[in-house]
C-alpha cells in the first residue's frame, strides 16, 4: 500500500512541472523583449537572449532542457537580480519556515484544546460560540487582521515593532518580538481548521465502546477524555494538519507582506512586481514539491501511526 | 423533474430557515447584492471624484466612514467595491463549477484511464498553494479585474471536480442508474439526465462555499495589485492605500475590511446552513 502511494508522487510532480512550465506559455508578449529593455531594436541582442534561454527551440526541447536542469537543482536565473532561483529560495525560505513553524505552534495551542472543549460541550452555547469564532477566524482576510494588529498593538499600544525582521541568530528576543504577530495572523486560519478536526474527530472518539468502558471503570472524566479519547481523535488530525501547509503559504505571501518580512511571500510578490518570471515559477514549484513530499510522509507516519493500518 | 423534486427541495429550505445563523448570513448577503447592484442609486458621493478640501477627514455625519488620501467618501467606495467582490466571486466560481464539475462527472462516471489521469492533473493543481497560484497565473496573464477572476477560477477548479467525481461515483452505483443503462440509454444522456441532477446538493454547498473564498482571493489579489486597478473602488486596494495611513487615517483600514469580514462570513455561514439542510446524514 505504501509503495503504491510513493509511485503516485512522480506523475503528480511531472504534472506540477508541466503546469508550471506551461505558466510562461501565458505571458503577453516576447519574453526576449521584455528582458532586452532599451536594446530591444536590436536583433542581435535579441537572438543572443533566445538562444541563451533556449527560447529559439521548440516547446518539447525547453520542456525538457528545463526539466534535466531542475533535476540538477538548477531552478534557473534570476532576470532582475540576476541571481540563481536556487540561492533566493534558500536564503528566503528559513524565515518563513520559522514564521510557519511559530504559527503551527500557536494554531496547535488555540485550534486543539477549543476543538476538544467544543466537543466536550456539544450542543451548548459553549459549542456554538466555539464554532462561530472558528468560522469568523476562517472568514477573516489575515493580511486585514494584520493591519488591524498592528493598528492596535503597534500604533495604538507601542508594544511591538509594526514591521520590520530579525533573524534569529542575530537577537533571538527581537527575532520574536518582530515574528509574533504575523506568525499569530498566520496561525488563526489554521487554528480554526484544527478546531474543526479536533471537533469532529474527538466527537467520533467519545462515542466509541473503549470510552465507555474507560468511563465504567470509574475514571474521572477529564482523564477519559483527554488519555483515551484525545489519543485515538489525534491521529487524523495531525494528518489533516498537513494539508495546511498551502493554507501556511498561501497566507504568508500578504502576511509578509503586510509585516515586511524578507521571506519567501515577499520574494514571489516582489518577483511579480519586477516580472521576475522565473523566479515566479521556482517559487511555486518549491512550494509544490513540499506539499507533495509532507503529503507523503503525513501518509506514511499516518500508516506508523495507526496499528490497524499496519497489517493490511 | 420539477415535480419529483419540489418536495425535498422544500424540505432542506424548510431545515434551512430553522438554522437562525444560516438565514442572518443569508440576509446580509442580501443586503449586499442590493447595494452592488444599486450603488449608483445608494451610495452618498461619486466615489472617484476626489475634494482637495475634504482630505482624510476621520467618520462624521457628512461622511459616514470619513474621507480617504485623496478626499474620496469612503461609504460610497465601500458601496461601489461590493460591485469587484460580488463580481468576482460569482464569476470566478462560475468558472471554476465550468471546468470541475463536467470532469468530474467525467472522472466519476468513465472510471479507468480518464480518472487516473484527471485525478492526477487535479493532485497536481491541488499541490500548489491556492493564492501562490493565483497569484502566478494573474501575474502571467497581466493585472486585471478579469484576468483577477480567470486565475481564481481556473486555480478554484479543482476542488470542484473532486467534490463532482464523488458525488458521481456515489449516485452511479444506485438502482436508478442502472436501470437507465438498462434501459439503453446512451452513456452521456445516463450521465447528464440521471447522474448530473443528483450531484446538485454538494456542488451548490461547495459553490456557495468557494464563493467566501473567491472574495478573500479576489480582496486579496486586489490588496497586491493584481485585481481591481485603481481609482476604480475595491475592497482589497483600498486596504493597500490604507497601509500608508495607519496613524493619520485609521477608519481608511477598519472599514473595507469589515466589508470582506461580513461578506465573507455570511457565505460561510449560508454554505454551512446549506450543507445540513441538504445533506441531513452529515449532521454532527
Amino acid at each position: 500500500m505504501l509503495a503504491r502511494r510513493v509511485a503516485q508522487v512522480v506523475p503528480t510532480l511531472v504534472l506540477v512541472s508541466l503546469l508550471v512550465f506551461g505558466l510562461q506559455q501565458l505571458m503577453p508578449g516576447d519574453p526576449a523583449v521584455i528582458l532586452a529593455g532599451e536594446e530591444r531594436g536590436d536583433p542581435v541582442v535579441l537572438a543572443q537572449i533566445r538562444s541563451e534561454l533556449w527560447l529559439d527551440r521548440s516547446l518539447p526541447v525547453q520542456y525538457l532542457h528545463w526539466v534535466g536542469n531542475l533535476l540538477h537543482g538548477n531552478l534557473g536565473f534570476s532576470w532582475r537580480i540576476r541571481q540563481p532561483v536556487s540561492e533566493l529560495v534558500l536564503t528566503k525560505l528559513p524565515v518563513t519556515l520559522q514564521l510557519g513553524v511559530m504559527a503551527f505552534c500557536i494554531a496547535l495551542l488555540i485550534g486543539i484544546p477549543a476543538g476538544i472543549f467544543a466537543a466536550v460541550k456539544k450542543n451548548t452555547v459553549w459549542d456554538y460560540l466555539a464554532s462561530f469564532v472558528g468560522l469568523a477566524g476562517l472568514s477573516t482576510p489575515n493580511f486585514w487582521l494584520g493591519i488591524m494588529l498592528i493598528l492596535l498593538v503597534s500604533v495604538q499600544l507601542g508594544w511591538l515593532p509594526p514591521s520590520g525582521y530579525v533573524p534569529l541568530d542575530v537577537d533571538w528576543r527581537q527575532s520574536l518580538a518582530t515574528t509574533i504577530m504575523p506568525a499569530f495572523v498566520l496561525g488563526n486560519a489554521i487554528a480554526a481548521v484544527l478546531m474543526r478536526h479536533t471537533r469532529s474527530a474527538m466527537l467520533t472518539a467519545l462515542d466509541q465502546d473503549y470510552v465507555r468502558t474507560a468511563r465504567a471503570k470509574g475514571l474521572t472524566e477529564w482523564r477519559v477524555v483527554l488519555r483515551h479519547a484525545l489519543r485515538n481523535a489525534l491521529v487524523p488530525v495531525v494528518t489533516l494538519g498537513a494539508l495546511e501547509l498551502g493554507t501556511l503559504f498561501s497566507g504568508a505571501v500578504l502576511t509578509e507582506q503586510v509585516f515586511s518580512i524578507p521571506g519567501f511571500g515577499k520574494l514571489v510578490v516582489d518577483a511579480v512586481f519586477n516580472r521576475d518570471y522565473p523566479v515566479v515559477q521556482g517559487v511555486v514549484l518549491v512550494t509544490a514539491f513540499l506539499f507533495v513530499m509532507l503529503n507523503l510522509i503525513a501518509d506514511v507516519l499516518y500508516v506508523v501511526i495507526n496499528p490497524r493500518l499496519r497489517v493490511a | 423533474m420539477s415535480g419529483m423534486a419540489r418536495s425535498p427541495a422544500r424540505l432542506a429550505w424548510a431545515r434551512f430557515m430553522r438554522r437562525r445563523a444560516a438565514v442572518a448570513g443569508l440576509v446580509v448577503i442580501v443586503i449586499f447584492v442590493l447595494s452592488a447592484s444599486l450603488a449608483p442609486l445608494i451610495a452618498p458621493y461619486d466615489p472617484i471624484a476626489t475634494s482637495w478640501s475634504a482630505v482624510r477627514k476621520a467618520p462624521s455625519a457628512m461622511h459616514w466612514m470619513g474621507t480617504d488620501e485623496n478626499g474620496r467618501d469612503v461609504l460610497a467606495r465601500v458601496i461601489f467595491g461590493a460591485r469587484a467582490s460580488m463580481l468576482a466571486g460569482v464569476v470566478s466560481v462560475l468558472i471554476a463549477a465550468g471546468i470541475g464539475v463536467p470532469s468530474g462527472l467525467l472522472a466519476g462516471f468513465a472510471g479507468g484511464w480518464i480518472d487516473a489521469v484527471l485525478s492526477r492533473i487535479v493532485d497536481a493543481m491541488l499541490a500548489c498553494p491556492f493564492l501562490i497560484l493565483a497569484i502566478a497565473l494573474a501575474a502571467f496573464l497581466g493585472p486585471d479585474l478579469k484576468n483577477a477572476m480567470i486565475a481564481i477560477g481556473v486555480t478554484a477548479a479543482p476542488v470542484f471536480m473532486r467534490v463532482a467525481r464523488g458525488a458521481a461515483m456515489d449516485v452511479a452505483g444506485n438502482d436508478y442508474v442502472e436501470a437507465a443503462r438498462a434501459l439503453g440509454n446512451p452513456p452521456w444522456r445516463v450521465a447528464v439526465r440521471h447522474v448530473l441532477p443528483n450531484i446538485i446538493p454538494p456542488v451548490l454547498v461547495q459553490g456557495t462555499l468557494a464563493i467566501a473564498t473567491a472574495i478573500i482571493a479576489e480582496a486579496s489579489l486586489s490588496f497586491l495589485g493584481l485585481g481591481q486597478q485603481p481609482p476604480e473602488p475595491s475592497w482589497g486596494s483600498m486596504l493597500n492605500a490604507a497601509q500608508r495611513f495607519l496613524i493619520q487615517a485609521p477608519w481608511l483600514a477598519v472599514f473595507p475590511g469589515l466589508a470582506i469580514f461580513l461578506c465573507v462570513l455570511s457565505f460561510n455561514l449560508v454554505g454551512d446552513g446549506l450543507r445540513d439542510a441538504l445533506d441531513p446524514r452529515q449532521r454532527t
